[in-house]
């Protein structure tokens, strides 16, 4: 059990990567270091101030991970938060550490100006789709579609 | 898309266990708070039982006791108990025809099409109520009353 006095939530450094890589190989079942490393990159520098990637930390272990954007005018839709990511550890579920995330990414949002957050899944992700759910976050007013090119 | 009578009873009951956690509460409290017959609750509260959603408490001020667990147990979980949102794709490519072969009736071509979108609409509803917890419900619901 995680006590969540201990946990913080915070940028995340090249040191994590490991940590993060070794979680989302254990939620996906592959291991994508190189994909991991573009990511870092690319939201983890702090050099956009509208990119998130967010750790949190307990006794120097990392629990979960999320990583966020705003964007502007993407679909045509005023400028909002979109969450690309987030995964916690299978054994510290339910305690807590993605709420924790999720806040730090809406405190973030809200520092922005940014009032929505959205975020898109596939169907079948139950486990995830639940969580955001359990956040208060309903059916946005778009619908996904696509097709096969023949 | 409308719930039948027995699966409204059941998500009422459900709702109103998870809420109370650990209370016993008889079929006569629950049927006179949601207005619902004393003898269709019943059925209902036995088939909840069967699934293992509750127990039943025999004797003087006897009654219902939930054993789900909330954070768990999902709309579709309670749904599925008493009705079938069907998972199956119900259209999907048809077969090629055979040269030679007499025309499908018009009617078949557009059933085929339909149960296509009706298919989709199903994944979707699926989707939704498999992903929203009774504890995500009494949020939703504290949420509303605000």
């Amino acid at each position: 059990m995680i006590s969540l006095k201990k946990m913080r939530v915070r940028g995340v450094q090249p040191g994590d990567l490991a940590q993060v890589i070794e979680i989302d190989a254990g939620i996906t079942g592959l291991r994508k270091p190189e994909y991991w490393g573009e990511i870092l990159g690319r939201y983890g520098s702090g050099r956009r101030r509208q990119r998130f990637f967010l750790v949190a930390e307990a006794d120097r272990r990392i629990e979960g991970f999320a990583i966020a954007e705003v964007r502007d005018w993407e679909y045509g839709m005023p400028p909002c938060g979109w969450v690309f990511a987030i995964g916690v550890r299978p054994d510290a579920r339910l305690e807590g550490v993605g709420t924790r995330l999720l806040e730090a990414i809406g405190e973030g949002f809200r520092r922005l100006g940014v009032t929505k957050v959205r975020t898109i899944l596939a169907r079948d992700n139950h486990l995830i789709l639940s969580f955001f759910r359990s956040q208060g976050m309903m059916a946005a007013p778009f619908i996904a579609l696509e097709k096969d090119l023949e | 898309m409308r719930l039948q009578k027995n699966t409204l009873a059941a998500l009422c009951s459900v709702l109103e266990f998870a809420a109370n956690p650990g209370l016993q509460l008889s079929a006569a409290e629950i049927a006179a708070k949601y207005r619902i017959s004393p003898h269709h609750l019943a059925k209902v509260l036995r088939s909840l039982g069967r699934a293992g959603l509750l127990e039943s408490v025999r004797g003087v001020g006897g009654g219902y006791r939930f054993t789900g667990n909330a954070k768990r147990l999902t709309l579709m979980d309670v749904i599925g108990l008493f009705e079938n949102i069907s998972a199956a794709r119900r259209g999907g490519r048809r077969p090629a025809r055979r040269e030679g072969a007499p025309a499908r009736p018009a009617a078949a071509e557009v059933e085929e099409a339909l149960a296509v979108v009706l298919s989709e609409i199903d994944e979707i509803a699926r989707a939704t109520f498999s992903t929203i917890t009774l504890d995500t419900m009494l949020k939703l619901m504290a949420r509303r009353r605000r």
